[in-house]
């Protein structure tokens, strides 16, 4: 049971999925990590900062 | 003793030197300039607070040794807290790189900055992939022996064997972190000193 409990979310044991495209060849993983880093970038640099509007009516 | 005795003493001309540069207000600040209210500055400090749960993870896996982490539930559940702590070490290291360069976050002096930063990635890296290969498994088997070739062809093979456990677990444990927690610090006083660069609009004078 604990085992369970502390387990993966989804079960990653197993060989692992690879897009291919021309001479492109990314894994599965590789490709989800990326797309994820580039999406959080372009969210710190769009989304609010919270207290901010706090400081500005301070001033 | 005179006083032009004692401003030669080290000790004085070492505190003179340290705290000119670094007064300790401008070591631990109260305010930031308005233009660091953003997420983006927010990743390097990700990036340290991913390496403490490294190290300490790390330290852990030390105590209780392979057996422990290959075939406890406990052990499991460590050894992949460190793995998952170095994948969101890299992540943030990698979202902190990009802000600085598309901040061009070298201007106005901070060419050190940046490249005790570059630095710190390659050590990352290699920190990386010595603990790959220090999983004593086969996933670090099937590493080791593609790496080598890598290595031996670039000729740092003579000094750096990936199938050579020993000096891979060192280096895991003892000399890449030390490199690594050395390097940060320098990194982040090297921050303080010059203070966060400017918006590029703000100070074109100083782009260089
Ligand atoms: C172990 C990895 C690293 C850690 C822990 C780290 C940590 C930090 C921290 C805490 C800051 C100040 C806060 C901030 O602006 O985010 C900073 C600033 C900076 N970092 Fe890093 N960093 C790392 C890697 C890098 C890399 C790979 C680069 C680029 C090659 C880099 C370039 C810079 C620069 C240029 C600044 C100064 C920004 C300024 O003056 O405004 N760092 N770093």
């Amino acid at each position: 049971m604990s085992s369970f409990l502390i387990g993966a979310l989804i079960n990653l044991n197993h060989p692992d999925h690879y897009f291919q495209w021309h001479i492109f060849d990314i894994s599965a993983a590789n490709a989800i990590v990326i797309i994820l880093m580039l999406a959080t970038f372009i969210g710190a640099l769009l989304l609010p900062f919270p207290g901010r509007r706090r400081r500005k009516e301070n001033q | 003793m005179s006083t032009s005795e004692i401003d030669r003493q080290w000790t004085t001309r070492l505190r003179k030197r340290t705290f000119g540069k670094l007064p300790p207000e401008k070591m631990l600040p109260d305010t930031q300039p308005s233009y660091v209210s953003s997420w983006i500055y927010v990743f390097g400090v990700a990036t340290i607070s991913s390496l403490v749960v490294v190290i300490a993870t790390g330290c852990v896996l030390a105590i209780f040794g392979p057996a422990w982490w290959h075939t406890s539930n406990v052990g499991h559940f460590v050894n992949s807290m460190h793995l998952w702590s170095v994948e969101i070490f890299f992540f943030s290291m990698v979202i902190h790189l990009w802000g600085k360069y598309f901040m061009a976050a070298w201007r106005g002096g901070r060419a050190l900055t940046w490249i005790t930063g570059m630095v710190l990635f390659l050590c990352s890296i290699v920190t990386a992939l010595t603990g790959y290969v220090s999983q004593s498994n086969f996933d670090s088997q099937w590493i080791s022996t593609q790496a080598k070739d890598a290595i031996n062809g670039s000729g740092g093979g003579a000094f750096f064997n990936l199938l050579n456990g020993g000096q891979m677990l060192m280096w895991h444990i003892v000399l890449m972190p030390l490199i690594l927690v050395l390097l940060v610090g320098v990194h982040v006083v090297l921050v303080r000193i010059k203070g966060v660069v400017p918006p590029i609009e703000e100070n074109a004078g100083a782009v260089q």
